[in-house]
């Protein structure tokens, strides 16, 4: 038998389930989210191993999702003091690096920028060569003061030859220093995807004693021959080396994981997730199993940046969501009295109305005292009820793309929050062992291949060029430990880029798969 | 006459931006353009058209190119100086004041930058008073004020004079030199006196964005949604409120050619529109019908914040507003349309008012 142990860092709790080769729960804890961080993990990995009588050498795949990223930018902590290269000039010489970064943000990850000769064009041609010269004495500068690299270069989605030259004379001059080129990260757009790569390499040292900490934790609850894993935002793993490369991927990873997790709980591909917390519910969209995603510029600790992220659906209502009533009407939040809710909502002996007292009123729920909210005027309760649904609704519609009614799977604490019935949705699925959908998410996660290369159409037809690129993909999901013959292609994207001679178009594709067991 | 603070400039970008009506570049760059270069070089006064002596020259500047290429290969800064410097050898004439060439993200701030590197005032006024994707598309055209002699300059140092026998020649002859340059130039052109900006701009334009881009910077800070305000201070109509649900696009001659087509949500439940743009938003239909051509504006903002959004980064999924907003009526005369009117952009229709089709209960055709 082989077992697969899924953890789930989230604001509040550290959830961890333990599953069986039939994707079968066996044991599933939630602990609360310690300072920092890694106590909370062990935690959790221990006592949901404690739960179950099974061989703990029998464990063969472990992951986990974490905010140990997103922390470290939010406090700016432990980031990497990184030397920024961009080449370009003399174009973007008008807005420097990190202009509109928060101060401390840009105290904490940077040691200085480099303006280097060099770029491309939209079509491929360079701007000026690049100027190696330039990058040694920027390298000669950097020594001793930069613990990482970021390397920007404009139109490197067209064109990666700068960067990746950049690249290796950083590598030959400074030896052994984490060093990340911007065309591995994002797209067109060059101070977001400046500001990305910058991040991505100061979290270098996050995410090392992050993987650390990790295989610790398993090795201390005597996990010795798991294959161990982080995952990404986009719902696929990525082993420890790719991780510490890439740590910039695992933010946003935990609604990513709530969504896959509910996807699987409830056995539909395509749906709509909402997740009911204390303060917000957040829509997100399943499709073919994977979320949604979204690439409009996300400030991130304050800093604009446009990597994948997730598509969600923020709205202002969870079980701590405060009513307000004024004269003849009344409001709902945004304010919420959030973890408070046990002090401060009337069930619980509190002054404050919330969303959860309005269900309680209605019998709808069960919670706290209901004698405590019996002076609530009926009716009153059932408009205030009403406008909730409208909200909920509202919002799912605005994820939809179809007009066509679709399922919905509910999932969160706040759950109990929602009717039976929401107009637009056709079925409202409310799995079992919700609470843990988003540590389920993590271990049910499968691994990626991706692609993207830029083909000649003058040379070789579209099918063939499209069929090669599929072909790598699959070969780069084998090797990142998928099963063969459970790959399929979820992502094609071809991009003609114009003005190229020979007809160029970049070709981009994601192939995934399960584990192989 | 007033000096403009960081704030003023931070509200134009965001105002200019929906004036753009989907063009005009992305204000985040443009107010970052703008904001650096008065904290290098120094404030930037502003002055109404009526304080311009007659026969002061005043020059447009403004980029050219595909807005997708700017946010990518942003300015070196120089070119500026060179395009002006440029216009004034060939002149022999001292440049008095800029003024924008229209009302967009970018294009509205780069006169800002342009006035503090050389120390002279801006107009409040262009040539637009929104923005549209080629160069004799300015009121200053209709006037028969011809567009050059006029510089294009990129960020290489490269400068390129040219003389052109009409203002479509100087579009032309520009755009090819644009795309060959690496498709985002900086450009002087429509060299005039300060007695053809007051007969011939939009006047009042960059207090107008200003005015715009506050009620949508307040609307955020107090967390409500100000659409009553924008659509009242605009004379503005609501089209369409939904999400995006596919965005066809390619790049041609420069252009960023596409369809944006939208889902209604809310009271537009089981609608639909189709927005066409050629980097700005030309024509709107819902479920089918016209409503809204150019030279009127089409404005596409987030449903959450009424941010303005560029044709440029449009996605699939986006919440959105769709508002119009009716041009100014210099652009309703027989020539103005005859420029910027549907027919231009090579649709088989006739402008209609938005005002008048905004009354219409029957469906137009």
């Amino acid at each position: 038998m082989s077992y697969k142990l899924g953890i789930d860092v989230g604001g509040t709790n550290t959830d961890a389930v333990l599953i069986d080769d039939q994707n079968r729960i066996l044991s599933q804890i939630k602990t609360p989210t310690s300072e920092d961080v890694m106590t909370g993990i062990n935690k959790a990995v221990v006592s949901v191993l404690d739960q179950v009588d099974i061989r703990r050498d029998e464990i063969g795949h472990a992951m986990l999702g974490t905010t140990h990223s997103t922390n470290a930018i939010v406090t700016r902590k432990n980031l990497l003091k990184t030397g920024v290269i961009r080449i370009g000039k003399p174009a973007t010489m008008c807005i420097e690096p990190m202009i509109d970064w928060p101060v401390e943000l840009l105290e904490a990850a940077s040691c200085g920028t480099y303006m280097i000769t060099g770029g491309h064009e939209f079509d491929g041609r360079e701007i000026f060569p690049l100027d190696e010269e330039e990058i040694r004495q920027a390298c000669a500068d950097m020594k001793g003061k930069a613990e990482a690299v970021a390397i920007t270069s404009v139109f490197s989605p067209v064109s990666s030859a700068h960067e990746d030259r950049a690249l290796a004379i950083v590598k030959e001059t400074l030896g052994d220093i984490p060093v990340t080129v911007s065309n591995e990260i994002a797209s067109i757009g060059i101070l977001e995807r400046e500001n990305a790569t910058i991040l991505n390499a100061s979290l270098n040292k996050v995410a090392r004693v992050m993987a650390e900490g990790f295989q610790k934790a398993l090795k201390e609850a005597a996990v010795t021959d798991a294959a161990v894993y982080i995952c990404q935002n986009d719902g696929t793993l990525m082993n420890i080396d790719y991780a510490v490369e890439y740590p910039i991927l695992t933010i946003a990873c935990g609604p990513t994981n709530s969504i896959r997790g509910a996807s699987f709980l409830s056995g539909k591909e395509d749906a709509i997730v909402l997740d009911v917390g204390g303060t917000t519910s957040d829509i997100g969209v399943i499709k073919g199993g994977f979320p949604r995603e979204s690439s409009l510029a996300v400030e991130i600790g304050g800093a604009r940046t446009n990597f994948r992220m997730p598509d969600l659906n923020s709205i202002g209502l969870g079980g701590g969501t405060i009513i307000h009533q004024t004269e003849n009407d009344f409001t709902i939040g945004p304010e919420s009295v959030g973890y408070q809710i046990t002090d401060k909502s009337l069930v619980f002996g509190g002054k404050i109305l919330t969303a959860t007292d309005i269900i309680v009123r209605l019998g709808m729920a069960e919670i706290g005292d209901s004698s405590l909210v019996a002076s609530i005027d009926k009716e009153f309760a059932q408009a205030v009820f009403d406008r909730m649904m409208e909200t909920v609704s509202n919002g799912i519609d605005r994820m939809k793309l179809s007009k066509d009614p679709v399922p919905v799977v509910l999932v969160g604490g706040g759950s109990v929050l929602i009717g039976d019935k929401i107009d637009g949705v056709t079925e409202l699925i409310r799995p079992e062992s919700f609470g843990v959908a988003n540590a389920l998410g993590a271990a049910i996660s499968q691994v990626s291949g991706q692609i993207e290369r830029v083909y000649s159409l003058d040379q070789i037809p579209r099918d063939e060029a499209m069929e090669d690129a599929k072909k790598i993909a699959t070969e780069e999901a084998v090797k990142a430990g998928a099963d063969e013959s459970t790959i399929s292609i979820v992502e094609v994207d071809d991009v003609p880029l114009a003005y190229l001679p020979g007809n160029a178009t970049r070709i981009r594709v994601k192939a995934v798969g399960f584990l192989k067991q | 006459m007033r000096i403009l603070n960081e704030k003023a400039i931070e509200h134009m970008a965001l105002g200019a931006s929906l004036l753009g009506t989907g063009g005009g570049g992305d204000p985040h760059i443009g107010k970052l353009m703008a904001l650096d270069a008065v904290r290098k070089y120094g404030p930037v006064t502003l002055l109404s058209a009526d304080e311009l002596p007659d026969d002061a020259l005043i020059v447009p500047s403004a980029m050219m190119g595909a807005p997708v290429v700017i946010i990518e290969k942003l300015p070196n800064g120089q070119e500026f100086i060179h395009a002006f410097k440029g216009l004034e050898g060939v002149l022999g004439k001292k440049v008095y004041a800029t003024i924008p060439i229209e009302a967009g993200g970018v294009n509205s701030m780069i006169p800002i930058a342009v006035a503090a590197q050389l120390g002279i005032p801006l107009v409040d006024a262009d040539g637009m008073g929104r923005a549209f994707p080629e160069l004799q598309m300015v009121t200053y055209h209709l006037d028969d004020i011809p567009a050059s002699p006029m510089v294009i300059a990129d960020e290489k140092g490269n400068t390129v004079i040219l003389n052109t026998i009409t203002n479509k020649w100087a579009e032309d002859l520009a755009r090819v030199l644009t795309v060959s340059m690496g498709a985002s130039v900086m450009i002087s052109i429509y060299p005039m006196t300060g007695r053809q900006v007051k007969e011939s701009a939009i006047l009042n334009i960059m207090s107008f964005s200003e005015d715009i881009g506050r009620i949508i910077m307040e609307g955020r800070e107090k967390n409500v949604l100000p659409l009553e305000e924008i659509l009242e201070t605009t004379k503005g109509h609501a089209l369409f409120k939904g999400k995006i649900t596919d965005v066809e696009r390619k790049l041609e001659g420069g252009f960023n050619r596409g369809l944006c087509k939208l889902s209604g949500v809310d009271d537009y439940k089981d609608m639909s529109m189709d927005i066409d743009f050629q980097n700005e938003n030309l024509v709107a239909a819902r479920d089918g019908h016209i409503v809204a051509t150019v030279p009127d504006l089409i404005c596409i903002v987030d449903l959450d914040t009424m941010v303005p959004i560029t044709t440029e980064s449009l996605k699939y999924g986006q919440r959105v507003l769709v508002l119009g907003i009716p041009c100014d009526s210099k652009w309703r005369s027989p020539k103005g349309l005859e420029t910027v009117g549907p027919r231009y952009f090579g649709y088989d229709l006739d402008y209609v008012e938005i005002e008048k089709l905004a009354e219409t209960k029957e469906p137009l055709p």
